[in-house]
């Protein structure tokens, strides 16, 4: 069982301070923040060191932070025979948001990044079918923008009240 | 039911008009589409079940549009769900029927500001000819509900034609 300074400390030894970051003055626990493009070695060393031993993605989820013009993901894992969970986060610009994808890692990723695109439009690059998984297929935004406004019309339907 | 009032007292002879016996066989066995797509789909079952028991007014479920005559849209009608919706009524022969099941059915429900995902009510893809209210609407609304489309198709007539 490690605590998030614990697992920090071998992470950075791993990856560098450049790829990875402790936030310390969170509320509730630190989190990390990784470099969208290295978030698929930093979950993978995290899934197959011995120490470190997470298998388990508890959740995937994506922010729009409009104050900062950007968007992230929050990952949730766990470890199920360690015993210790980890937050991770990923944050990347409004106008290119691009994150390595997770599937090959840990499957439940798979929906739940299909989600984040729907919801946020966070593309995620090497994912193998980026599609929207709720919205109809040819909706219009990403309905949990924070500064997201419905489209008048879908398929000729009228859409608000 | 003014059917069996205007028969002759010693014989099987019965007098109507072509348009009460018409009226009077279709309003007793609606056949109705199921279509749960919400909480308003667990009243519906607890309706068709034996202690309400929808049988006693022939009103019994089909699982294909093509069989039945009244289609009960029972829950929340998102946007992506509206042109099946719209697709399912067409292929219902007529006479057709609809009914609209609660709040979310008639006019969005509770997602009528913020659900961007909402069809608010069914009636901008298909006519509709009763509103239920409720949510969900007991057993005893739905039977209600019934109860007034029975009023009118009783009210329709072969050569006018349908109203609404």
């Amino acid at each position: 069982m490690k605590n998030p300074e614990e697992i920090y400390a071998i992470l950075k030894e791993k990856f560098g301070e450049e790829k990875v970051e402790l936030k310390e003055d969170a509320k509730v626990v630190p989190w990390i923040v990784a470099a969208p493009d290295s978030i698929k070695e930093v979950t993978k060393f995290l899934r197959d060191d011995d120490g470190l031993d997470f298998d388990y993605l508890m959740c995937l989820s994506g922010v729009h932070y409009p104050k900062d013009n950007s968007l992230g993901v929050t990952y949730h894992v766990n470890s199920t025979r360690k015993k210790h969970s980890l937050t991770l986060k990923c944050i990347v610009p409004e106008d290119n948001p691009h994150v390595q994808s997770i599937e090959s890692v840990w499957k439940t990723a798979n929906w739940h990044e299909r989600e984040v695109y729907d919801m946020v439009g966070i593309m995620f690059d090497g994912h193998p079918d980026m599609r929207r998984i709720l919205c109809p297929d040819d909706w219009e935004g990403h309905p949990l923008r924070k500064d997201y406004k419905v489209q008048e019309y879908y398929r000729g339907m009228k859409v608000p009240y | 039911m003014g059917l069996l009032d205007k028969k002759f007292e010693n014989s099987n002879i019965i007098i109507t008009s072509l348009d009460n016996l018409f009226n009077w066989a279709r309003l007793s066995s609606l056949w109705y589409m199921q279509f749960g797509l919400a909480c308003c789909a667990i009243e519906m079952m607890a309706t068709a079940a034996s202690h309400y028991d929808f049988d006693r007014f022939g009103i019994i479920p089909r699982a294909s549009p093509r069989q039945a005559d009244v289609m009960i849209v029972a829950g929340t009608v998102t946007i992506k769900m509206g042109p099946r919706i719209k697709r399912l009524y067409e292929q219902m022969a007529e006479p057709r029927y609809v009914i609209s099941m609660g709040s979310c059915a008639t006019c969005g429900g509770p997602y009528w500001e913020h659900g961007y995902h909402v069809l608010k009510g069914v009636d901008r893809v298909v006519p509709v000819d009763v509103y239920v209210p409720g949510c969900p609407p007991r057993p005893e609304a739905l039977l209600e509900g019934f109860l007034k489309l029975h009023e009118k198709i009783r009210s329709e007539s072969l050569v006018k034609k349908k109203t609404a």
